[in-house]
């Protein structure tokens, strides 16, 4: 392979993780809207995704349509109870207490994971086989379509949520101005929960799909959670396109830096573009600066 | 004032009286571990507690003072004592730079690039495998000691480890009392009016996370020089959120409380050898209740508990 | 001594502040009123410099300080309170007012830390000169209650005892009469002129128009966001604008 193969290579494959990471990070950009808080547990939710659709797959042998569905659904169910058990009841929410929750609720899902199904790392079969597809030298794997598909699918789903049904609608309100919301009725609670739900079931999906690819354990949900939360801080944590860039621009960056520099720092080039953006670029590097009001 | 000191004189008799309860080595090596993490948590409660600035990745600075410690004397052949004093200085030398950028953000942005600069430096530790030597770690590393006193056994590195606890827990305690504790009280109830007051809340926040890394790095370079070995799986992401816990169980801003959750976190894996791995869910559950119902940490939480459950009987109708 | 000039602040498209210039001469009582909306506090936070303006100077002496952070400002010698009183409310009364001793005391870190003799030397003059503010705003005897349990009147009072700690040139006040009985307001106006008499100059935002009346030697009028008018109490008083725009609120 010549170098402009190897860079296509590393653009397909960058490409697929960045839509992974598109898709965890809408999911940090709808709880913040909703509620302003940073969501740490939002990688469990992924995890879950995962490591569900294995214990339905290799323990209960259902099939794989089904044993997706009910991660979903599972994943979906825990992200509403952490909102109803831990968040809902707190009294005085400053950030830092939230910081402490969400990292507690996190850890906490963790260690029930890794209690649960054990430390293995677990491998779910591709969707459509493994059978690589050629694009002149570069080569295509049918999850990779799958990952494309489904995150497209989405991001349509929740741009037709947000902006033609009332529920989405009004989520939009409330996270433009939570007070003026609820004076027109709209009721809060229940849209901070709904942004739990939504971004639960959001992640799961990411969780799902990515497993074929890198396989998946009990303890997936650190770093993906946190290249999500990358994408959403690049993409100026909204709940769009923005995100959608960002995901795929850090994907794409770190296939590069995995593939031409070195792939042991692959990790840290996430974190270094995170640091850079919140020192530089704390907006994002989409919008511009909008002069607040104090 | 006055209770301070009795307080403080009561730490020292403990922690001069434990070798005389505890003869065999088993315990003594879990003292020392509380004491080093004593000395974490009190760094890290500086800044979060006192502060009010949140930092998910101070087990990174616990890291680079075990490793800059450890490679200057193992690899390099440098004095001990003087490999401390390069690893503090240059730990909190880092702190200081990195503190201006990130001590702008706050609240959950401040969490996330925190953590973010924390597995920056554990991804290092683990890749710069030629200097740390990767993921199976560095070994080699010599004994601190002075003239011929060489701390090599448990007994020996309680004696050192606490020397330098109590001293932390002395220095934190006159700080927390003084016009640097009360502006970082200050800026914690109210940011705005401390700097209308004129206190330069951007330098002094920036500091104490100096401070707090400079801290944490003597606690790393003492871990080196005990353990003789370092690897990078001691200061990952877990551990940052461990000595958020302690902090968090001992209450913030409280400096005694900080050697409580220190002591109780590193006593409970030790006492509850069932568990092994399964800690993590106990600080998960910890985090969350601690946080959710006693907000002034354990050592004020369970006695407000209590007198909340207790029938108050002074309190009659009419 | 403090120029303010032609300043206007904008807020997204909303102009706050239109193109406001006054002076505040030294060592007087110098108010602030206009009906709700008027753009007092944002002018306010101007001054003490939580906000930039768009556009316009403020000079204090001469020196142009429209861009001072409040912690370089409170070096020069302005200060402020705040509407809703803003306390440190774990710490005791004593700390709060000790803390407005900041900019008064020197010992870094390390000092502080290692209990150095200088630094137990300026921690006791800080106490005892924050006993002496306490004592002048007639609150020392709650040295030791926690700041958050103070009733409001009294919190009002230590907000200016904190300030008052940094031994200002000027004071601004942000509606000290705001949620006042009478009797605490006549008590605050004996107060505002005895901070006067200290040499300092006041500067206060206030509805309560009686109060203001009473011990302003100048009056500001804004409204929607322009000066409308300046003068003593009894100008502002007869001032046909003043009572149109009064009248037109009410």
């Amino acid at each position: 392979m010549n170098l402009s193969d190897q860079l296509i290579q590393f653009l397909l494959s960058g490409f697929a993780t960045g839509s992974i990471y598109a898709l965890i990070g809408l999911g940090f950009s709808i709880i913040y809207n909703a509620t302003g808080i940073i969501n740490f547990a939002q990688g469990e939710f992924v995890m879950l995704g995962g490591m569900v659709t294995v214990f339905f797959l290799t323990s209960l042998h259902i099939p794989l349509p089904a044993a997706i569905l009910g991660a979903v659904a599972i994943t979906t169910f825990v992200g509403l109870l952490f909102e109803r058990l831990a968040i809902r009841p707190i009294r005085k929410a400053t950030p830092i207490n939230l910081v402490i929750i969400t990292i507690g609720g996190s850890i906490l899902i963790r260690g029930l994971a890794m209690l649960i199904w054990g430390k293995d790392t677990h491998a779910i079969p591709g969707f459509s086989g493994e059978e690589p597809i050629m694009i002149g030298n570069a080569s295509l794997l049918p999850q990779h379509l799958w990952i494309f598909g489904m995150t497209t699918l989405a991001i349509i789903a929740s741009k037709v949520f947000f902006n033609y049904t009332i529920s989405g609608k009004a989520m939009r309100a409330c996270a433009f101005n939570p007070r003026a919301a609820s004076l027109i009725g709209i009721d809060v609670k229940r849209m901070v929960l709904f942004s739990f739900v939504i971004s639960s079931a959001m992640g799961s999906v990411a969780g799902f799909i990515i497993a074929p690819l890198t396989m998946t354990s009990y303890d997936v949900g650190i770093m993906l959670g946190l290249k999500g939360f990358c994408a959403a801080i690049i993409g100026g944590m909204s709940s769009g396109l923005g995100t959608v860039l960002g995901g795929i621009i850090l994907g794409v960056l770190e296939s590069l830096g995995a593939g031409l520099i070195s792939s042991g720092y692959k990790d840290a080039v996430a974190f270094i573009i995170l640091l850079l953006i919140l020192f530089i670029r704390p907006q994002g590097i989409f919008k511009r600066a909008e002069s607040e009001r104090v | 004032m006055k209770r301070e000191l009795v307080k403080y004189l009561l730490l020292v008799a403990a922690a001069v009286s434990m070798p005389y309860f505890f003869s065999d080595g088993y315990m003594m090596n879990v003292l020392v571990f509380v004491g080093i993490n004593t000395m974490l948590a009190v760094a890290l409660n500086l800044l979060l507690g006192f502060a009010g600035q949140i930092s998910l990745g101070h087990a990174g600075f616990f890291g680079l003072g075990a490793y800059i410690s450890g490679v200057l004397t193992a690899t390099h052949q440098v004095n001990p004592w003087l490999a401390m004093l390069i690893a503090a200085i240059a730990v909190s030398f880092l702190a200081f730079l990195i503190g201006f950028p990130i001590l702008k953000l706050k609240g959950h942005y401040l969490a996330m690039a925190t953590l973010g600069l924390g597995i920056i430096i554990y991804i290092v530790f683990n890749e710069a495998v030629d200097i740390t030597g990767g993921p199976s770690g560095l070994s080699g590393i010599p004994n601190l000691a002075l003239g011929s006193l060489v701390f090599d056994n448990d007994v020996k590195n309680y004696c050192l480890v606490w020397t330098f606890t109590i001293v932390t827990i002395l220095l934190a305690v006159n700080l927390a009392h003084s016009r640097i504790g009360r502006a970082l009280r200050a800026i914690h109830d109210s940011e705005v009016a401390a700097r209308v007051m004129g206190v330069n809340v951007r330098l002094l926040k920036v500091q104490i996370f100096a401070l707090s890394a400079f801290i944490s790095a003597v606690a790393g370079s003492l871990y080196a020089h005990v353990m003789t070995f370092a690897a990078p799986a001691s200061f990952g992401f877990h551990f940052s959120v461990e000595l958020v816990t302690m902090v968090i169980i001992g209450g913030l801003g409280s400096i005694y409380g900080s050697l409580f959750g220190a002591t109780l976190l590193t006593l409970l894996p030790e006492l509850l050898r069932t568990f092994q791995d399964y800690d993590i869910i106990i600080y998960g559950l910890i985090l969350i209740l601690v946080t959710m119902f006693m907000p002034g940490g354990l050592v004020q939480g369970i006695p407000s508990l209590l007198g909340a459950l207790l029938p108050k009987k002074k309190e009659g109708r009419g | 001594m403090l120029a303010i000039q032609g300043i206007t602040q904008v807020f997204g498209g909303l102009t706050a502040l239109d193109d406001v210039t006054f002076t505040i001469n030294r060592n007087d009582i110098t108010g602030v009123i206009g009906p709700n909306g008027a753009g007092k506090t944002t002018l306010f936070n101007i001054i003490s410099g939580i906000y930039t303006p768009t556009t316009g100077t403020i000079s204090l002496d001469g020196r142009n300080i429209t861009k001072f952070p409040p912690e370089r400002l409170a070096a020069f010698g302005m200060v402020r309170t705040f509407q809703n009183i803003e306390l440190f409310g774990q710490m005791t009364v004593l700390e709060n007012v000790m803390v407005g001793l900041h900019t008064k005391s020197r010992c870094g870190i390390i000092s502080c830390a290692f209990k150095m003799p200088w630094h137990l030397h300026e921690e006791r003059r800080i106490r005892e000169t924050a006993h002496t503010w306490l004592r002048f705003c007639g609150i020392d005897e709650l040295a030791d209650t926690t700041a958050a349990n103070l009733p409001f009147g009294k919190g009002r009072l230590l907000e200016i005892a904190r300030a008052l700690a940094l031994e200002p040139q000027i004071i601004f006040m942000d509606e000290p009469a705001a949620g006042l009985n009478s009797r605490e307001t006549m008590g605050l106006a004996d107060l505002i002129r005895k901070i006067r008499d200290r040499g300092i100059t006041v500067v206060l935002v206030e509805h309560d128009m009686e109060l203001v009346m009473d011990v302003c030697d100048r009056i500001l009028v804004l409204n929607l966001g322009k000066k409308l008018a300046e003068g003593t109490p009894r100008e502002i008083q007869e001032n046909p604008a003043v009572i149109a725009a009064y009248l037109g609120e009410g």
